[in-house]
């Protein structure tokens, strides 16, 4: 085949889908998070706890329950979901009318604590979740072995983004959503429940967040502090991406990812500041991200 | 936040105070201080605690009025949270002697302190070979390893059986840099060829492309220079891209069994490492492991538990000897005169530059079906003699040795 | 007429009582040490600093930065290195490292001003983590080591700083000559202007004032206050790390100035104390002390947004 830059084509394109797996990642965090943040205007902080929390379900689910993987898949976003329903009904309700930094600081303060809580009981190594077993194994494709899950993974966020991103912009319910969000007056007005539509949303983008947590489980390390330097990672593609774009953020995922994969081919050392040096650049140019609409 | 410490402050007390040697405040003060709730809380953590008080406690302190009381600290592997421990242990609550102190960024922060402040500092848990190098002190013995011994051990021993082509997967730090120079080092002076190697971002998650690199460059031996977490997880997802399967061997050049424990056999059989104590290799070493393990939550002791019991030992029968634990100089140069025999380590000697010698061994992880208990995860490849383990005396670069 | 003249006397204390307040508070850090652990005092007066500087820029401009520990770890750093392998004295020392926190605010202020608010707050943790992906790289750092065995040097080249006295005696100087600035600026036609923009920016524009400037110059002043306290942190504990900009420095100092009080001027210093004391009394309870900080920051955003300085003068009717 052909050599790119001293890398075969083969390598390059195993280190490409490499990439594209985690994107899948980083798409599915942002895309939650710009969900709430459209609709809610909360930077929510507490993401990458709530990823934990999903992680850390299908854990105790395979631990006390006997449950495998494809039940946590169900499970784990709804029970986490219910918490962060509890968490806006709870809390951020309050807030609404004040600063939106102090939803920032909050949300903040909250990620201290789930994460403080599970890292007394659990330290901070990692505890075991093997990949379900009728995703074990792998494909050969020529240029690279395929674990089969890590294909999963990129098909199911897919699946899941592109799903999400049709209700939002191309349902009713959607259309419903993003008129609460110009205008929640107005949209009362019509008798349409729009406290409780912000509840249901903040509680969805929180099951996406537990959604990621679950599928990451196998692969990464479940451990109370997985989701704590992931977050600001995912915070850099939201802007990106534009703050409250939807597709905005699934394609900065996805697109991030790739970038990212390939700065570990050719220049390793910087794949962790990559994103960044992106973020500055992209915040020159167009300040309001790639897809988003200035605010 | 995680500025701070968690001082479980457990003073075990022992003996009476009927003494004709004058120990500073009337006691000696042990300070254990490690990572109680991190990465390397299971290899040492709690465990040395525990580890120091059976050394206090089958020295027979309390029989020879000797009043002992031991501290523990947590530093959270951070080097201002380490030094402020220490700090405050000596100034505020007069500590005489700290013990352990994985990480080596910590260890190397602590050394500096306790030098100036002229107590004692017994590491068992770090790494750094700089600290029986450029960065020896006379307060400072570097007790159980070193990132030398460690490179020597690994490199040198896999080379002569057979595994001669390598590729480096190593942190981008310092530590990690300086594990994948000594080990490249040994393994080409011993005939062997580094094939390549790849940077991954400290701290890591995600390996797969590393190791996809690694696996295009067909080396046979693939070293992992990291240690912690990113080991478990370059082993993990090694395991999971079929590389071992594949015929490819991992080195850890930095493991313990406790990560072999929280791998499972299953996917990190065949893997090699050094390692300076194993709780099976001699009846004296498993009865010991029998009495510590139901103490620690049934974790067997690692070779960092087994440092510092030794080294609490030694100490304690130096402090003996010169009747003071006051100057801290004075009880490090009788622990170097003093040759050192205690149950785990057997007869040993504490060289100029600080570098407790004992024999070091090779072992390969077991397949599941050869393993007949649990933590019996080890088969033993090569002994490493005494005399050959440690980087020699001449080539440290110690300011304290006569050249 | 008695009653009128009773009443100007009441609003003499209300006028001076922030000048009262600073005179109890540096009776109090003078009397402190012979109480308390001088390592300690000069910890807390390096947060306390950091967390006034922070305050100059959410207090009184309305911008919630989130990478404050850029500026204050990397003067850390660059204090470190001048006085170690430079061989700066550390008057030096402390001014390198704050003239780079204050080039750093310049280009991190350029980049973010730009954008308000929620924006503003993610582009200013963005770039911070990125600085500290720079530090655990770049070799002077010395990466999880950090720089160690900083010397305190001997100040102006008579005062040896290894001295405890003298070197808390130095902090305390440094912070006292810097809270005043502080002080100084905010009760400036300068204050003034920030105030009128953290109240409504559009308005302040229509009066003609370029906002954007005004803001650059209040966060490059703020960035470079963060400097002084980690360039002094960096001598006190003679050791820069990589603790010192990581994001959980910068949600500590929101954490500091949120409970003391946001825009009073004593609020970041009580913060700081709070907190530092909270940390070296909980040590006992080990990682529950995340959690004790998380709910500190879930109960003052809730309940007690004022903080403590704010909520005491609110009870006195005074100004803090």
């Amino acid at each position: 085949m052909f050599e790119l830059l001293g890398i075969s084509s083969q390598a390059l394109f195993g280190q490409l889908l490499i990439g594209l797996i985690n994107g899948s990642f980083y798409a599915l965090l942002s895309l939650g998070l710009a969900v709430i943040f459209g609709m809610l205007n909360i930077i929510n902080f507490s993401h990458g706890a709530q990823y934990m929390l999903g992680a850390f379900t299908a854990y105790f689910l395979l631990l006390y329950a006997g449950l495998g993987y494809w039940w946590a898949i169900i499970i784990a976003p709804i029970v986490v979901g219910i918490t962060g329903i509890i968490v806006e009904r709870l809390f951020l309700q309050w807030l609404y009318k004040l600063d939106h930094l102090y939803g920032l600081l909050l949300t903040f303060g909250l990620a201290l604590i789930f994460e403080g809580t599970f890292r007394n009981f659990f330290g901070s190594s990692g505890l075991p979740y093997s990949v379900p077993p009728t995703l074990q194994g792998g494909q050969n494709l020529g240029f690279m072995f395929l674990p089969n899950y890590r294909a999963w993974v990129v098909a199911f966020s897919l699946a899941v983004c592109l799903t999400t991103w049709f209700v939002i912009e191309r349902t009713k319910l959607g259309s419903y959503l993003r008129a609460a969000t110009e205008n929640p007056t107005l949209v009362r007005a019509f008798g349409i429940n729009v406290p409780r539509m912000i509840t249901l949303t903040y509680g969805f983008g929180v099951a996406l967040a537990a959604l990621a947590g679950v599928m990451a489980a196998p692969i990464y390390n479940v451990s109370p502090q997985m989701g704590a330097n992931l977050i600001i990672v995912v915070f850099a593609v939201v802007v990106i991406g534009g703050m409250g774009s939807i597709m905005g953020a699934i394609v900065t995922g996805f697109g991030l990812g790739i970038i990212e994969g390939l700065t570990k081919v050719f220049f390793p050392e910087a794949s962790n500041t990559v994103i960044f040096i992106i973020m500055a650049i992209v915040l020159l140019i167009r300040p309001a991200g790639l897809f988003g609409r200035s605010a | 936040m995680k500025r701070l410490f968690s001082l479980t402050a457990l003073a075990v007390v022992f003996g009476c105070g009927c003494a004709q040697a004058q120990y500073s405040d009337g006691s000696i003060k042990i300070g254990v201080m490690n990572d109680m709730s991190g990465t390397y809380s299971d290899l040492s953590g709690q465990g040395s605690v525990i580890a120091a008080r059976m050394a206090v406690e089958d020295f027979g302190a309390a029989a020879k009025g000797m009043k002992v009381e031991i501290v523990g600290a947590d530093h959270q592997n951070k080097p201002d949270v380490g030094s402020n421990v220490v700090r405050t242990w000596i100034d505020v609550d007069k500590v005489d002697v700290i013990v352990d102190v994985p990480t080596s960024s910590v260890a190397l922060a602590v050394n500096e302190i306790v030098r100036d402040k002229n107590k004692v500092f017994l590491v068992s848990g770090a790494a750094a070979s700089d600290l029986t190098g450029p960065k020896c002190t006379p307060n400072t013995i570097h007790w159980t390893y070193d990132t030398w011994a460690l490179a020597n051990g690994t490199g040198k021993a896999i080379v002569k059986t057979g595994g001669d082509t390598w590729f480096f997967l190593t942190a981008d730090y310092a530590f990690g840099h300086a594990l994948e120079r000594d080990t490249a080092a040994v393994v080409e002076k011993n005939g062997g060829k580094v094939l390549g190697k790849v940077r991954h971002p400290f701290p890591g998650t995600d390996f797969s492309s590393f190791l996809l690199q690694a696996q295009a460059s067909k080396a046979k031996i693939i070293g992992l220079a990291n240690a912690g977490a990113d080991t478990i997880n370059s082993i993990k997802q090694a395991s999971e891209f079929g590389i071992t399967q594949g015929g490819q061997n991992l080195a850890a050049l930095l493991a313990f069994i406790t990560d072999v424990h929280a791998l499972g056999l299953q996917t990190a059989q065949g893997l090699i490492m050094t390692e300076a104590w194993y709780w099976d290799l001699n009846d004296a070493n498993r009865e010991f492991a029998k009495k510590f393990a139901p103490q620690d939550r049934g974790v067997h002791p690692t070779m960092v538990h087994a440092g510092v019991y030794s080294a609490v030992t030694h100490y304690l029968k130096a402090v003996e000897a010169l009747k003071s634990d006051a100057d801290g100089k004075a009880v490090v140069a009788k622990m170097k005169e003093m040759p050192t025999d205690d149950k785990l380590f057997g007869k040993g000697v504490v060289r100029a530059d600080g570098r407790k010698i004992h024999p070091m061994y090779l072992f390969e992880v077991k397949k599941p079906a050869e393993s007949k208990a649990p933590w019996d995860y080890y088969k033993l490849r090569a002994t490493i003699p005494a005399d050959e383990a440690f980087r020699p005396l001449a080539d440290g670069g110690c300011p304290l040795v006569k050249s | 007429m008695q009653r009128i003249a009773e009443a100007g006397k009441e609003t003499a204390v209300r006028e001076h009582s922030e000048a009262i307040a600073f005179v109890a508070m540096v009776c109090v850090l003078i009397i402190a040490p012979f109480f308390a652990y001088p390592v300690f005092l000069m910890k807390a007066l390096c947060f306390a600093l950091f967390a006034c500087a922070f305050n100059l820029l959410i207090g009184y401009v309305g911008l919630l930065s989130f990478g404050h520990a850029l500026f204050f770890g990397w003067a850390s750093y660059i204090t470190a290195h001048a006085a170690k392998v430079w061989g700066f004295p550390p008057e030096l020392a402390i001014l390198s490292g704050t003239a780079a926190a204050a080039g750093l605010g310049a280009i991190v202020g350029a980049l973010a001003i730009r954008r308000q608010g929620i924006y503003f707050a993610m582009i200013t943790l963005a770039l911070a983590q990125m600085m500290y992906f720079f530090a655990v790289q770049a070799p002077f750092t010395h990466g999880e080591d950090g720089i160690q065995a900083v010397p305190r040097g001997k100040l102006f080249g008579l005062i040896d700083l290894a001295n405890q006295t003298n070197m808390y005696v130095t902090v305390l100087v440094i912070f006292l000559g810097c809270f005043l600035l502080i002080y100084r600026i905010i009760n400036s036609p300068f204050g003034e202007v920030l105030k009128a923009i953290r109240e409504n920016e559009a308005r302040a524009i229509s009066l003609g004032y370029r906002t954007e400037r005004f803001k650059l110059v209040a966060f490059v002043l703020s960035a470079t206050f963060a400097g002084v306290a980690g360039a002094t942190k960096a001598l006190v504990f003679q050791l820069a790390s990589l603790t010192d900009v990581d994001w959980p420095m910068s949600g500590e100092v929101i954490l500091m100035t949120l409970v003391g009080g946001l825009g009073t001027l004593f609020g970041p210093v009580a913060g700081a104390f709070f907190m530092v004391t909270l940390e070296n009394y909980l040590t006992t309870i080990g990682q529950w002390v995340f959690v004790v900080q998380g709910l500190i920051f879930v109960v003052c955003v809730l309940l007690f947004r004022r903080g403590i300085v704010g909520e005491l003068a609110q009870l006195l009717r005074v100004k803090l």
